[in-house]
């Protein structure tokens, strides 16, 4: 197929960015997004211009790297997929697809489509942990049972690749899917009780500094999430808030 | 050719060895520990495992990663599980069992003593994890849940859905986040390690670019440790991410570090097929799959022809029109034999004619029989007499989808077919290096103060790793080895006081790093990296893949040789020194890939035998087995640098087993 790409192009953080106008042709339909992207770029090499700067990494959908917004939407038009695992079957020739950056204040753009997401790392700094030694003499790993409906659960929060999706599609570029699944996945297992009050509090005092808006329940981070986090810890989270806060 | 000192701890019995070192290495004291620096290269298992372990020692780690965030370091794509000798299930395993299985599935190639050591530590890391808030899958009773892997007759892997390698590195990545909090770790994102730094022949610093800015920096500590994976991108094609690379291992080799058996890879046997010349890498999927599904092609060529044409579907192919040609050849291990010994039985078929898509290069992976399986169990434990066989399906499919839903979702997505429907198509690719920097005991390179752990070593898996090992040997080295065998190190640094970066040699090391930079950037020659990257995968992959021969494999050297001399002559990176550029850094990586290549076919042409996953066409049982020379061969092949790949000079580590007799590798 022979497709028209529109695509961001910025220099550095500095510079203020357009969109630019390229075109491919003979792209197969087995080609995944960012396999045509590479078909792009090596166009541009070739003919010595500067090829597009993304991020990537695994491109098996698990190492949250891959960042685009295609034609208006987190990582394109398929659900539950990153944007390395969209595949060009998806489009159709004579399609012109719109390729930019995940966009948020707290996502300052480094160059073309690549941005800076350490905002994220900062909140888990912040609490995103157990404190817990490596000694060797922890305690025998079954010595305390869990569930298997609470450990799934908290599997299912622990799936979050943090790739920031949510934060790109919120209207408030809120980072609540994100924090929440790290604050449930603790919450929900008897091993992060103990540090429970100060993670939480922690890390929405980190979410809120880093510039990320607030959560008005629109549910648009649950749709694009390609790890499919549910909604349901943004409430756990916020019962942990509060529950937190009363405690004082 | 010199001979090499593993520094294994003598006298002891193999299983009293660990933990009498242990008590009696030197140790640094907590409050000179902070007067310490160490360097961690690479953030994933083993690396960020280590750095938080360090810091939370009281050392000053300062660790490096290319990727924006530590906790998207590669291991976090490994599926299936980890291995430990817990016990669990109450099925006979045990220390010496998982030491056993993990020596014979190495084909005997591996240091007995390094593996013990393993073996030990297996069930600590179980524990510790689980006190991060690790979720692994638990049974209805609340305890850990096992899955089988391929190589061993017991179940001993503990899993995590089929996203463990994810649940593991996050739990390092959390432990790691507590220290950078804590200011124990400063975190340097996006940089990338481009030369080891010696003072007085010690490992002193390194020379990184950060590549946002193109800035190169000069980082100084009193160790340096190099977690930054394995080399199986030098075949361009392969299961590892985009962005995996050797240069830091091949950094540490030119300047002083052996390089140990590099021809020792892992062709995994389950991944997807490759579609198409813009394929820019394969998709694994999980060992575990093995445990349920069933490996076959037809029987006859003229169904091949039918299935190939779309004229027969897999599915029109009755019991007996099929070969299960593992079950057949292994009746034992049947589906579950080693990765080495499954992806050449693939091979065997195909090369034969039997392949059943176009390229001719797939298998079946079928799950029709356990769907039926669990489907009859499942209508048993709900009381439903007389199931109809749709039920039954119902059933059935239900648990398959539990138990690998998320690999059947990713397989539909790249290949799209529903792989409940009709059988999946597989292909083996490559997937590990158990070949990489020499290390002693200790997990010390040849140079003094410069160690390595995790993939990047060579030291546990021998010939042929495990499934479900990778994770437990890179998360073994950073917990629970590292952290004691590199204090024995530092005690005598205690006094040093902080290393200066003012000194010739950082100067010297940040020029060269600086000179081979500009170079790339001003040859503006004609043919951009990946055409080189593709031109060398394609020698790797058709000269020194799951076959090798003497013919083919000079016949690769010579190549090889070609593309580097072409690469230097006419690659072109366009863009500027000092700004975001991703051409140039592939171009570093590629430049180190094609000088390792060269290594890794020198290995494998003078490794005149077939082990594991090196297998010589000049070297094979009458049954068309893998044929070993223990007289010969049983040794450790550590090359040392010379400024050539090809004059490499090779050091032997002769291999001692004293607990296991070396036996002819049998899955039959």
């Amino acid at each position: 197929m022979n497709l028209t790409l529109k695509i961001w192009r910025q220099k550095d953080a500095n510079d203020k960015g357009k969109i630019v106008e390229y075109k491919v042709t003979d792209i197969s339909e087995h080609m995944s997004f960012l396999e045509m992207m590479d078909v792009l770029n090596e166009q541009l090499v070739n003919s010595s211009d500067e090829p597009i700067a993304f991020d990537h990494d695994c491109r098996e959908g698990i190492c949250g790297m891959c960042s685009m917004y295609i034609n208006g939407q987190a990582h394109g038009p398929d659900g539950g997929v990153t944007t390395c695992q969209l595949h060009m079957r998806s489009f159709k020739d004579g399609d012109t697809i719109y390729i930019e950056p995940f966009r948020a204040n707290a996502f300052p753009v480094i160059k073309d489509l690549v941005v800076d997401r350490s905002a994220f790392d900062r909140i888990q700094h912040a609490g995103g942990y157990i404190s817990v030694n490596t000694s060797g003499n922890t305690q025998d790993a079954n010595s305390i049972p869990i569930a298997k409906d609470i450990a799934d659960e908290a599997m299912d929060a622990a799936t979050c690749i943090g790739c920031g999706a949510c934060v790109a599609t919120c209207k408030n570029s809120s980072a609540m899917l994100f924090v929440s699944a790290k604050v449930s996945q603790y919450a929900l297992l008897p091993q992060g009780q103990v540090e429970a009050t100060d993670r939480v509090m922690n890390m929405v005092a980190q979410m809120d500094a880093e510039g990320f808006g607030n959560c008005t329940n629109t549910g648009a981070c649950e749709v694009e999430c390609p790890k499919g986090i549910s909604l349901e810890n943004i409430a756990r989270m916020n019962r942990e808030y509060m529950k937190a806060t009363s405690k004082g | 050719m010199g001979t090499l000192d593993s520094r294994v701890p003598k006298g002891d019995s193999l299983s009293d060895k660990w933990s009498n070192y242990k008590e009696h290495i030197n140790l640094v004291n907590p409050a000179n520990k902070r007067n310490i620096d160490v360097i961690v290269v690479g953030t994933g298992l083993a690396g960020g495992s280590a750095a938080a372990t360090l810091a939370e020692l009281g050392y000053n780690v300062k660790a490096f990663c290319y990727q924006d965030s530590p906790r998207r370091a590669h291991s976090i794509a490994a599926q299936g599980g980890i291995n430990a000798a817990k016990n669990y299930q109450g099925d006979g395993d045990s220390n010496y069992r998982l030491f056993y299985d993990t020596v014979k599935g190495g084909d005997y190639r591996s240091r007995e003593a390094n593996v013990h050591r393993l073996a030990e530590v297996s069930g600590n890391i179980i524990d510790q994890c689980v006190a991060q808030g690790v979720p692994f899958a638990r049974d209805y009773g609340g305890l850990l849940d096992n899955r089988s892997f391929g190589g061993v007759l017991v179940s001993r892997t503990f899993y995590a859905k089929g996203q463990t390698g994810q649940q593991l590195l996050l739990g390092a990545y959390s432990a790691m986040n507590r220290q950078i909090a804590r200011g124990k770790i400063t975190m340097h994102n996006r940089h990338e390690m481009l030369d080891v730094v010696k003072v007085d022949g010690k490992a002193r610093g390194i020379i990184a670019r950060n590549l946002i800015t193109g800035e190169i920096e000069r980082h100084s500590a009193h160790a340096v440790v190099i977690a930054s994976g394995g080399y199986g991108n030098v075949y361009f094609l392969s299961t590892n991410a985009m962005g995996s690379n050797a240069t830091a291992a091949w950094k540490i080799h030119k300047k002083g570090a052996y390089f140990a058996n590099p021809c020792y890879t892992q062709i995994h046997p389950t991944c997807i097929p490759r579609s198409g010349d813009y394929q820019s890498k394969l998709t694994l999927m999980s060992e575990s799959l093995r445990n349920d599904g069933r490996i076959w092609v037809p029987k006859n060529l003229d169904d091949v022809k039918a299935i190939r044409d779309g004229s027969k579907k897999p599915t029109d192919l009755s019991q007996e029109e099929r070969d299960y040609y593992l079950e057949r050849r292994y009746p034992a291990f049947g589906n579950l034999v080693p990765r080495d010994v499954a992806s050449r039985a693939a091979k065997e078929r195909c090369d034969a004619g039997y392949g059943v898509n176009a390229t001719g290069e797939a298998v079946y992976l079928d799950f029709a029989s356990a769907i039926e399986r669990y489907g009859k169990e499942q209508a048993k434990i709900n009381n439903i007499d007389n199931p109809s066989s749709e039920k039954i399906y119902e059933l059935g499919q239900a648990i398959v989808e539990a138990k690998y839903g998320n690999l059947f979702q990713m397989y539909e997505k790249i290949v799209d077919q529903n792989p409940y429907e009709t059988p999946m198509m597989i292909y083996p690719a490559v997937h590990y290096t158990m070949g990489g920097v020499w290390v002693d005991y200790n997990l010390m390179t040849t140079i003094p103060g410069c160690y390595c752990i995790g993939e990047a070593n060579f030291s546990d898996h021998g010939a042929n790793r495990l499934g479900a090992s990778a994770l437990m040997q890179g998360l073994a080295d950073g917990y629970f080895v590292l952290p004691y065998t590199i204090g024995d190190y530092l005690a005598d640094d205690i006094r040093t006081g902080t290393i200066s970066t003012e000194s010739s040699e950082f100067d010297e090391a940040e020029k060269s790093v600086k000179e081979k930079l500009a170079f790339f950037i001003n040859n503006k020659g004609s043919h951009s990296v990946d055409y080189y990257h593709k031109k060398l995968g394609n020698i790797m992959w058709e000269k020194c893949g799951m076959s090798r021969n003497k013919k083919g494999l000079e016949e690769a050297i010579q190549e090889i040789q070609e593309v580097r001399k072409d690469f230097w002559k006419n690659v072109k990176v366009p863009g500027s020194l000092n700004e975001f550029n991703q051409e140039l850094e592939k171009a570093g990586r590629v430049a180190d890939f094609i000088e390792l290549g060269e290594l890794f076919a020198k290995d494998a042409l003078d490794r005149e035998e077939s082990c594991g996953g090196h297998f010589r066409e000049e070297h094979v049982t009458e049954d068309g087995e893998a044929k070993r020379d223990d007289e010969n061969y049983a040794y450790v092949a550590a090359w040392e640098y010379t400024g050539e790949p090809s004059e490499a000079i090779l050091h032997k580590e002769q291999l001692e087993f004293k607990d296991i007799e070396l036996k002819t590798r049998s899955y039959k």
